[in-house]
């Protein structure tokens, strides 16, 4: 399996990374992504790492550019379910992921990501209409 | 000669044991001034270790006391340094146990052999080896104890000193105490991060009040922290920054880029209302619960 599934929640995408990423994973991943949010509409993306055991430097890097390109799309970005020795590990790395929201699960996740389009709703109306 | 030495040493001791101990015991007793109950216990101690010393004499090797026929003269010194460790005492007090042997020993030597100077002198020579390495025994003992006890003391400060309470639903506290250095941040950090899967929470109350000075490395180290409560989804407020403490702050230029408020109650009181939710006061109950440390402050 080189590609990770995207699913749709309501004008959420909901991406469950499993397996560890590689190069060419991560750039399928971004593609796909980009292309969906788009294709979709979406508003919102949360990107479940629970079952990640490790993250390096190079999967933070990875988050903080999803994060960055649905922003231009106009969609904010959600990370969930970091473990506490993972989040211990990016700190110490000086990955603080600043430009990427952060939820304790999928549940909490979506309600962080629906306060966040309720917030900026005014320009959005246009776009909930069609 | 060895085999000469050890055996009339161990002789003296044999005959002479009565007289040794009575000498050594009253040696120690003017050196400590000890009370009437540890008399007692000093000459048993006391005999205890001149039977093992006789014991090591008659078969083991001056050269190496850590033979198995030294084993209850060291259990000896074992105890009796470990137990002065515990109780305070100073490495040269403890090490005065075997020093103060000298004098009665050297008394009976003396007595005994003084008319052969040759003899005297080498018999004085190889007991002060022996007993040097003794009480050289006796200070590593007392140093090792001491060890034990400042290794345990720092374990159970760590433990005791990183507590995280749950406050209300969703919102835990982590009141700091004491001096953050790297060690502790990494359980404190542990504990609030796991506090936090346990619980769900969404916000994490950081209180130092108890934090004595906030330095560069302990901003870092609070930094780091807060970052990583952030990566579990949970937003951290700081409070009980004292006055000192927010002009070091200033002046250093450090910026912990959160939330903070005076008091725990303050941060609290925020917490409720980032989670939805308000205290309200209930009319009558509250008024007399909240009415009763007033009057006494009022009467003081």
């Amino acid at each position: 399996m080189d590609q990770i599934p995207i699913m749709k929640i309501g004008d959420c995408l909901l991406v469950s990374i499993q397996v560890d990423m590689h190069d060419r994973m991560a750039m399928t991943l971004q593609d796909d992504l980009t292309t969906r949010i788009v294709a979709t509409r979406a508003r919102g993306v949360m990107i479940d790492i629970s079952t990640l055991e490790i993250v390096d430097s190079f999967i933070g890097r990875m988050l903080n550019n999803i994060a960055a390109m649905s922003r231009v799309l106009d969609a904010v970005t959600v990370v969930v379910g970091m473990r506490p020795a993972v989040a211990i590990t990016l700190v110490e790395l000086g990955l603080t992921l600043s430009g990427v929201k952060t939820a304790l699960d999928v549940e909490k996740g979506l309600a962080l990501i629906r306060r966040l389009i309720d917030d900026d709703g005014e320009d959005m109306s246009g776009r909930r209409e069609d | 000669m060895p085999p000469k030495i050890k055996s009339s040493l161990s002789r003296l001791l044999d005959d002479f044991e009565e007289e040794i101990v009575r000498n050594w015991a009253g040696a120690q007793k003017a050196e400590l001034k000890s009370g009437q109950g540890e008399d007692q216990q000093l000459s048993a101690l006391a005999r205890r270790f001149v039977a093992g010393l006789r014991a090591g004499a008659e078969k083991g090797r001056f050269e190496n006391i850590r033979g198995d026929e030294w084993a209850e003269a060291r259990a000896v010194l074992e105890e009796v340094s470990s137990d002065r460790a515990l109780k305070g005492f100073t490495p040269s007090e403890s090490a005065t146990f075997v020093f103060s042997l000298k004098g009665p020993l050297f008394d009976v030597l003396r007595r005994e052999v003084g008319k052969d100077p040759e003899r005297l002198g080498e018999e004085v020579w190889a007991a002060t080896l022996l007993l040097d390495r003794l009480g050289l025994y006796t200070v590593e003992v007392f140093q090792k104890s001491r060890e034990a006890v400042i290794a345990r003391q720092q374990e159970e400060l760590l433990e005791l000193s990183t507590p995280v309470v749950q406050l209300w639903q969703g919102i835990v506290a982590l009141p700091l105490i004491g001096t953050l250095d790297s060690s502790r941040t990494q359980v404190v950090m542990e504990n609030l991060l796991q506090e936090i899967v346990n619980t769900g929470a969404a916000i994490a109350i950081i209180d130092i009040t108890g934090v004595p000075t906030v330095d560069t490395l302990v901003a870092q180290h609070l930094i780091k922290t807060i970052s990583a409560a952030r990566l579990m989804g949970a937003e951290c407020l700081i409070s009980g920054i004292r006055p000192q403490i927010a002009q070091t702050m200033v002046h250093l230029g450090v910026e912990l880029n959160v939330i903070s408020k005076a008091t725990m109650a303050g941060a609290f009181a925020l917490a409720l209302r980032k989670t939805g939710r308000k205290v309200v006061e209930q009319n009558g109950v509250e008024a007399v619960k909240l009415g009763a440390p007033k009057a006494a402050s009022g009467s003081a």
